[in-house]
């Protein structure tokens, strides 16, 4: 399903001594399958612009086409309901939704809603839960009984058993440990390449971005600042640390290391296994070329 | 949802009305509460009307503003009007209708009681509108402290008002937060059949009670952490400071209770 932004305005408590503008002429195209990473500081609008993409938020100016359906301006827009079914949402803290007695209620919540059949859902919650890599045991427990980094596999499992064609994320990995933060990063990767799911990271991890995303979009100050693959957007890396943002640790090394060799590679590499065989094989045909 | 609520909010602007010590205006306030009831002619709730407008105009909020937050409690008003209309049988009998009779008296109840409901409520949201929280609590801490004396727990009282003044808007960017959420689940807070929004609020309140019980906890670890033992020998960061303005203020209330009661019949 694709989604697509037109000159997307959005403004907080319009006509009210506290108006605000969040962001302003928004255009980003999110064709189907693509894996896409929005990065910006606090404040840079970025999670007002994933708010727009399953219709949470109505833009004040501009449109929002998502699928076939069509999100105006100052218009009542009906059957939300099915564009929420397609684009699934894992807010930050997705723990502080959880509220039902035991995990499998809570996991079949958003199918049921949704009008999927009690049985069906229970199969979903069970997939969901391998997903996530819980065990099928925890099904029966509270979900306040839980640990943190389960709590916020349960909920991310609540969204994965909707089974959308869509999934947005908003720093899905903030307060888990290195070692889980890889693990969430490296599932939702998977899930991505296996059920084709659009995917669309918002963040600020240069590293995460770098590492998964097929399309960056960098946001400033409720402006679209940049958009490309993350070749293109780290080959100018002083025009990002100009801005305020880093630049990949990988992207880093290669930057000194050209400086200190004075010798350019063909490319900006983003993997350390990549980078690695490129210095590899100039080192080999002599360094200085 | 709440963008255009304005019980209870502060909005930030240079007046004379804002820069009035927290002390002079509760006590404002609460004259004006009692002298309101003095009005029983056209004159006199003139007076009124003409004091509460003249407030508002000092306090330099924008009229759009007010206008949009005080459109529901215009319903209650013509609520208390009609109620008024209806059930008020004294005087001449202006109209009847079947079992509907209005009396003149009726209509001067109504009319006086909406405008006094009206003005009761500007005033007070006056207040709240151009005095931070904390400006709030601290005035009335101040205004109690001789109830130290018969053993009342007055800072402990203004400590929990102000703590719960303070999570006010945490609490509604939580509710915002979690009924978005929940919204993404496919929850319909907004349509529906009456049985199933009821049942909608479940998935919302259930984590607002566990965040706000955990926030709590790691308030008060905090607070012992940070050696609070409850208000003796305590200084204040805010001073309070009565000015001249304050007292005039005061004045200018005296001033029209006294016409007031010069004006009434």
């Amino acid at each position: 399903m694709d989604i697509s932004l037109k000159h997307v305005e959005y403004r907080y408590q319009k006509n009210t001594p506290f108006e605000r503008l969040a962001i302003e002429d928004v255009s980003i195209d999110i064709p189907t399958g693509v894996y896409m990473a929005i990065i910006g500081h606090t404040g840079s609008g970025k999670s007002t612009v994933l708010q727009h993409l399953n219709a949470l938020l109505q833009p004040t100016k501009g449109s929002v086409e998502i699928g076939e359906h069509e999100i105006v301006a100052s218009q009542k827009n009906k059957n939300l309901k099915k564009i929420r079914q397609k684009v699934g949402i894992v807010f930050q803290f997705p723990e502080h939704q959880l509220f039902e007695e035991t995990v499998e209620k809570d996991i079949i919540f958003g199918p049921l809603n949704f009008g999927v059949s009690e049985t069906e859902a229970k199969e979903r919650a069970r997939i969901a839960l391998k997903q996530v890599g819980l065990a099928e045991e925890i099904l029966e427990k509270s979900p306040f009984d839980l640990s943190g980094g389960q709590m916020r596999r349960v909920a991310i499992a609540g969204v994965l058993a909707m089974e959308p064609d869509v999934i947005v994320l908003d720093e899905p990995t903030a307060g888990l440990d290195p070692r889980g933060r890889k693990e969430v990063m490296d599932m939702f990767y998977s899930l991505h390449k296996e059920r084709k799911l659009s995917t669309i990271l918002v963040t600020h991890s240069m590293e995460d971005a770098a590492r998964y995303a097929d399309q960056i979009v960098i946001m400033q100050q409720g402006k679209v600042v940049k958009k490309g693959t993350p070749e293109e957007i780290f080959s100018s890396p002083t025009e990002l640390v100009e801005m305020g943002l880093d630049v990949p640790e990988v992207v880093r090394f290669q930057l000194k290391l050209e400086e200190k060799l004075d010798m350019k590679l063909e490319k900006i590499f983003l993997t350390i296994d990549e980078l690695s065989s490129a210095v590899a094989k100039r080192i080999s045909r002599g360094v200085r070329s | 949802m709440m963008e255009k609520m304005i019980f209870g909010r502060y909005v930030p602007a240079d007046s004379i009305i804002h820069k009035m010590d927290p002390r002079s205006k509760l006590l404002i306030i609460f004259l004006f509460v009692c002298v309101i009831f003095l009005a029983n002619n056209a004159l006199t709730y003139a007076l009124i009307g003409i004091y509460t407008f003249l407030m508002l105009g000092l306090s330099r909020i924008p009229v759009r503003f007010l206008y949009g937050g005080l459109k529901p409690v215009i319903w209650l008003v013509l609520f208390t009007l009609v109620l008024q209309l209806f059930f008020t049988k004294e005087g001449t009998l202006l109209f009847e209708l079947g079992p509907i009779k209005i009396y003149e008296e009726g209509v001067r109840q109504g009319i006086f009681i909406s405008f006094r409901f009206f003005f009761l409520i500007l005033m007070t949201s006056l207040l709240t509108l151009t005095t931070t929280p904390i400006e709030i609590t601290d005035g009335i801490e101040t205004l109690l402290h001789p109830l130290n004396k018969i053993r009342f727990p007055v800072h402990e009282m203004a400590l929990m008002m102000s703590i719960s003044l303070r999570f006010i808007p945490t609490l509604m960017q939580e509710t915002d937060k979690i009924m978005k959420a929940q919204i993404a689940r496919g929850v319909e807070f907004a349509s529906g059949p009456f049985k199933e929004r009821i049942k909608a609020v479940i998935p919302l309140l259930i984590p607002l009670f566990v965040s706000s019980f955990k926030r709590a906890e790691e308030l008060a670890i905090a607070m012992e952490a940070r050696g609070y033992r409850g208000g003796e020998g305590r200084t204040k960061y805010r001073e309070l400071s009565w000015k001249n303005a304050d007292s005039l203020q005061l004045g200018f209330l005296v001033i029209l209770t006294i016409l007031l009661i010069l004006l009434r019949s």
